[in-house]
């Protein structure tokens, strides 16, 4: 398609797939890849900080799903709107590296480079050991975030030439 | 007796879990304890019993920030073992994936690590307002090292490129098309850098260490070369566990190495830079001498300049790779298994990386030691920081403490990097001390 009528809309699923609730932020990402919305590109990755910037320069609205440790109930989503929050340290799950996802969103704020709409869901996670599973709260939260974020992404897209098509028919 | 505690519970930037407990009554410093509680993580003893093409796989799992020097020691150690010699075009490019490790290690380290110390910032973080130039430099010469690693390791974190013999696969000369021009940048950037970090203020420091390094006849050292020290060290590295011993410490989980004559040692970029001024191309000998750095540098707070050297180095070496460019007949040599022990010993970035591996007759491992950079260095650090505490005791605490995180941070430590936390603890006794006042 390629048309300039597409949404730049990205989503990003960040975690290790090899320690329990860290990974969640993937299952979320490979159920929405699975959906096909169109003029949305969904990546997967471990949520190291330049990476994080260079994929999502030059999109419009990005969806950044990933765990948080937190002493709230294993399962809750948090909604954060990086234009509106600062992400506070020890929210967000640190990365196995030094710089993750809360370095990418507060260095591209300092250099005015957050993109025009960026959205993190983050899911408290329980386990984060090495091997472990999905922990059943959180494995049920996979499929709730999902369908908040396609309904965003429906009701925030910008009209894609797809849409416009289906219109006028 | 009152003791008065502090604790720093989150600081991101040394890799691993460890903390350090500093204790002082009165004017009297009792003790330093660099206490490393990342959990012991066994990697030799999982070995045993692997085939010998999966070790250098395994063992790049051990560092995500150093895994091409986990793979580069266990190559040259089972290579030997077999009595198998890399040369040619495959050791030019073991070289080139090298540089790219040091190259995204050191801009990692010196810009978003050890800078915001000199500067005075809490991290990277809330430096990158104020200097952003600076910090986009210093991430753009780290994205250079990753490419390297990227197109010649298969990716950029636990690169699946490398075998014993060679690599997997060779990539095509255009493949590293786009990396010269970025190499060219960067290295530009790296002079830059010893510029930047030569201007910062460094607190009057030295000890009479003993440098420990590797040192080739010809080349600035990566995978090859005697082991040298400044005191008169100078053996071939099949003899390190004669001059060299591991101990258990009860507050570490990481063993402490000594030399058995002497005592503690220090390795890393000042032990090489120390030992091997003469092998750096003259592009980096020029920067280091226009930055007022000697050829020798007995201060570790200066670590920060020799980085940025090591940098140029790195940059002006893999260019000179990549420029004569040479496609190897073949992605790697032909070995065949046979009884034997093999001893590899390479320059991963903070320092000399020791392998040994005992292998049977099915290429199976038998039994393997590794010792890594940071644990031959923990007796040094300690030890730089009771000197500086002692030399510092009137500093406010709150500075004091800062600067012993800055102290340790000359290191690089990398205790792992599953996580990231050091917990700083300054104990004092009140009553004698008036140094409480100020915290």
């Amino acid at each position: 398609m390629g048309s300039a009528f597409e949404t730049r809309a990205l989503v990003i699923g960040i975690g290790n797939l090899l320690r329990g609730d860290d990974g969640v932020g993937r299952f979320v990402a490979q159920r929405l890849a699975g959906r096909n919305i169109p003029g949305v590109r969904v990546l997967e990755h471990e949520g190291e900080m330049t990476w994080l910037m260079e994929a999502w320069a030059g999109a419009d609205a990005v969806f950044v799903v990933d765990a948080v440790s937190s002493k709230s109930t294993t399962g809750t989503v948090r909604r954060f709107d990086a234009a509106q929050q600062t992400l506070e340290g020890q929210s967000l799950r640190n990365s196995s590296h030094a710089f993750g996802l809360r370095e990418a969103v507060e260095l591209a704020r300092a250099w005015n480079r957050l993109p025009r709409r960026l959205i993190i869901y983050g899911i408290v996670g329980k386990s984060f050991d090495l091997g472990a599973e999905l922990s059943p709260r959180v494995r049920q939260a996979v499929p709730r975030v999902a369908d908040r974020i396609a309904a965003e992404l429906s009701a925030n897209q910008l009209p894609s030439k797809e849409r416009i098509q289906r219109k006028l028919a | 007796m009152k003791s008065k505690t502090i604790k720093v519970d989150y600081l991101a930037r040394v890799e691993g879990e460890g903390s350090l407990i500093v204790k002082i009554q009165g004017r009297r410093l009792t003790d330093v304890k660099l206490k490393i509680f990342e959990p012991p993580r066994f990697f030799e003893a999982f070995l045993r019993g692997r085939k010998f093409s999966e070790v250098p796989d395994i063992t790049a799992r051990i560092c995500g920030i150093c895994p091409v020097a986990y793979q580069m020691s266990a190559c040259h150690a089972i290579e030997d073992a077999f009595g198998v010699k890399v040369e040619g075009p495959l050791r030019e490019l073991r070289r080139l994936l090298y540089c790219g490790e040091w190259i995204e290690s050191h801009a990692l380290h010196v810009y978003m690590l050890h800078a915001p110390d000199f500067l005075g910032y809490e991290d990277a973080l809330s430096m990158a307002k104020d200097h952003a130039e600076a910090v986009q430099r210093g991430l753009r010469i780290k994205k250079t090292g990753n490419e390297i690693v990227n197109v010649l390791g298969g990716r950029e974190i636990h690169p699946i490129n490398v075998r014993v013999g060679g690599f997997y696969r060779i990539p095509r000369k255009q493949e590293f098309a786009g990396i010269i021009e970025n190499l060219k940048w960067a290295r530009d950037a790296a002079i830059e850098t010893v510029r930047w970090v030569s201007g910062f203020s460094f607190p009057g420091f030295e000890r009479d260490y003993e440098f420990v390094a590797l040192r080739h006849p010809q080349e600035y050292p990566f995978n090859e070369g005697r082991l040298l020290s400044n005191k008169g060290l100078d053996i071939d590295i099949r003899e390190y566990e004669q001059h060299f011993v591991e101990e258990h410490v009860q507050h570490s989980n990481a063993l402490h190495s000594r030399l058995k004559e002497r005592g503690p040692y220090f390795v890393g970029p000042l032990a090489r830079y120390n030992l091997n001024f003469d092998r750096l191309s003259p592009l980096a000998q020029e920067t280091a001498r226009d930055s007022g750095l000697g050829s020798v540098c007995r201060n570790p707070f200066q670590s920060i300049i020799v980085r940025g050297v090591e940098l140029v180095y790195a940059c002006d070496e893999a260019l000179r790779i990549l420029e004569k460019f040479a496609l190897p007949d073949s992605p790697a040599k032909e070995l065949e298994p046979r009884v034997g022990t093999g001893y590899g010993c390479t320059e991963a970035p903070r320092g000399i990386l020791y392998h040994r591996y005992r292998i049977d007759e099915r290429g199976l491992v038998l039994d393997a030691k590794i010792v890594p950079p940071t644990s031959q260095n923990q007796k040094t650090i300690e030890n730089d920081l009771w000197q500086f505490v002692q030399a510092n005791m009137d500093s406010p605490k709150d500075a004091l403490q800062r600067q012993c995180e800055q102290a340790i941070r000359n290191y690089d430590p990398c205790i792992s990097c599953a996580t990231h936390f050091l917990k700083l603890e300054i104990e004092r006794n009140e009553e004698a001390q008036e140094l409480g006042k100020n915290s």
